[in-house]
């Protein structure tokens, strides 16, 4: 069924769409990360113009993390206040990514930047993700949330300790705000939730249960996702609801079974899983930038879309 | 869909139109009549690409060169090289006044037969769209090469097309052509413009306007979208956050 995109002015099947929305969001409850990273290229690649596709994805990563959240909401797997915290980094940082983000495509060469910026964050990421995963499975047992008890480094040094109840923690409110600054940062100028970066600095820096940190992630990509969904429609007018809706309807339903499925799998085989998906995408994005393109030239069309 | 309807249209009412136009040719004088089946073409929810139905007469021999263009803008063509092991654009060169759309119909091949001087004239064929570089460019060569990448592009997004249609002559003195406008098609003002070429010149010309439009739902969200920007965006955030609420009550309960 095809149906007209009023924003992205383009003519797409439905059901494509819907099937999209619903893989991704099938990844996007697994994991507990926004799917961001894989919904921005893929809605490219079908040809929607890149800003409209950054635009109308931050608007439906907040519905899919609503509708993730509120699963991992009633096995009370959620830091509200670890979220808080975070949150009040992320919303700076996300302001400051979409000036950044206008800077670089003042300045041309946004494009690279972006896939230059995946292909590093990604790629370190999920690489030493799958290194630590696999680690921890060939020993049969979790190894971060165990070493992290008894290792103190200069990161428990910093000031403004702050006790944690729920996740069990007595760190400085420095370092959650600044992981949510870093993040918000990347929402805005890479289009994405961040939930492959938050996961692992919560789990790795912070030394988070990894139980919690799926739900606490998805709570606070809501608020960083609302801000960049807000600002990109009011000065850019690049959410495209229709787009936005249909992603939605298959993102929400596909996070639900990805939720169910999550709680079965262990810690360290999700983030095996996870950190497979993003290499993959990582790869991809690196052999695109290496490799000759079948055309040397690209074209600009008018409004900048 | 709304294609098929148009081309539906019963054959003897069109040729009756055709008739029509053929004794208003002869009695006004004018060597050339054309018109289109539809001056408006409807974005609409479903829409899906259409086609328009292009007819006309002629008041004796020679060819007819059908061209129609879409609403022009600036834009910039880009050219990758290869920095340090990634391919990177390091060059650019900005076209003004660019058409959205081209597409050209003949009812015979004109290489050969009209001086290139003609065509260029009334942009008839793709090599003779006028696509004027916003900054002079000093080597010839180098915006050749820009200029064929731009309409290459553009033919890959099917907005520049040649082969699809060729006007056909029903009789001596009535053509007509079809012309596609595939479902990307920009909206705005576009132009269908008629040629009638006899002894490599064009005899005599009319130009039709024909607007692309979107019409009702779509219309109104992206004048909502513009208009109302900050009231969108909440809604939409609203929307968002309703259907992922929505979603998560549904699946408690089942």
């Amino acid at each position: 069924m095809q149906i007209y995109l009023p924003i992205a002015e383009l003519s797409v099947n439905a059901l494509l769409i819907l099937m999209l929305g619903g893989g991704v969001g099938f990844l996007s409850g697994l994991f507990g990360v926004g799917g961001g990273f894989l919904m921005t290229p893929l809605l490219i690649f079908i040809g929607v113009p890149p800003a409209v596709a950054v635009g109308t994805q931050a608007n439906q990563l907040v519905g899919a993390s609503v509708s993730g959240v509120l699963a991992h909401w009633r096995r009370n797997n959620v830091d509200v206040k670890l979220g808080l915290v975070m949150l009040s980094g992320g919303s700076l940082g996300t302001a400051l990514g979409v000036w950044i983000f206008g800077l670089l495509q003042a300045l041309g060469h946004i494009d690279l930047v972006i896939s230059l910026s995946y292909v590093l964050f990604l790629g370190t990421v999920s690489s030493l993700m799958l290194w630590e995963s696999l680690g921890a499975m060939l020993r049969g047992r979790s190894v971060a949330s165990r070493s992290k008890l008894h290792h103190h480094t200069w990161l428990h040094g910093l000031p403004f300790k702050m006790r944690f109840p729920r996740s069990r923690l007595y760190i400085s409110a420095l370092l959650p705000a600044l992981i949510g600054f870093f993040c918000g940062l990347l929402v805005a100028i890479m289009g994405i939730g961040g939930g492959f970066l938050l996961v692992p600095a919560m789990i790795y820096i912070l030394g988070m249960p990894t139980a919690l940190v799926a739900g606490t992630s998805l709570f606070q990509i809501i608020f960083t996702t609302g801000i960049a969904a807000f600002l990109q429609a009011v000065s850019n007018q690049t959410v495209d609801i229709m787009l936005a809706l249909l992603l939605l309807l298959g993102g929400v339903v596909g996070a639900q079974f990805g939720t169910r499925v999550g709680a079965k799998l262990r810690g360290e085989q999700a983030r095996a899983l996870l950190a497979l998906v993003v290499l993959a995408v990582a790869v991809k994005l690196a052999v695109d930038l290496i490799i000759r393109p079948e055309d040397l030239f690209s074209i600009t069309l008018p409004g900048g879309a | 869909m709304r294609g098929r309807h148009l081309l539906a249209l019963p054959a003897g009412l069109l040729a009756g139109f055709m008739l029509l136009l053929a004794l208003r040719a002869d009695a006004w004088g004018q060597s050339l009549v054309a018109d289109l089946s539809s001056h408006l073409i409807a974005i609409t929810t479903g829409f899906t690409g259409t086609d328009v139905v292009l007819f006309g007469a002629v008041d004796g021999e020679g060819d007819v060169a059908v061209v129609v263009q879409g609403p022009e803008g600036e834009v910039t063509v880009r050219h990758k090289d290869r920095v340090a092991g990634i391919w990177i654009n390091t060059d650019e060169i900005a076209f003004a006044r660019v058409p959205a759309f081209y597409t050209v119909a003949l009812s015979a091949p004109l290489d050969g037969v009209v001086p290139p001087a003609v065509l260029q004239r009334h942009e008839i064929g793709l090599d003779y769209i006028r696509l004027a570089p916003t900054q002079k460019i000093d080597k010839a060569e180098k915006l050749a090469e820009y200029r064929a990448a731009l309409i290459r592009n553009k033919q890959r997004m099917g907005l520049y097309t040649t082969e699809a249609g060729e006007v056909s002559f029903l009789g001596q003195r009535l053509f007509r052509t079809r012309i596609h406008f595939p479902a990307n098609v920009p909206t705005g003002t576009y132009t269908a413009s008629v040629f009638l070429i006899r002894d490599g010149d064009v005899v005599s010309a009319q130009t039709t306007p024909l607007l692309v439009s979107k019409i009702g739902f779509s219309a109104n969200v992206t004048e909502f979208a513009q208009r109302q920007s900050v009231f969108y965006a909440v809604l939409s955030i609203m929307l968002a956050v309703t259907a992922g609420w929505l979603a998560g009550i549904i699946f408690r309960k089942s």
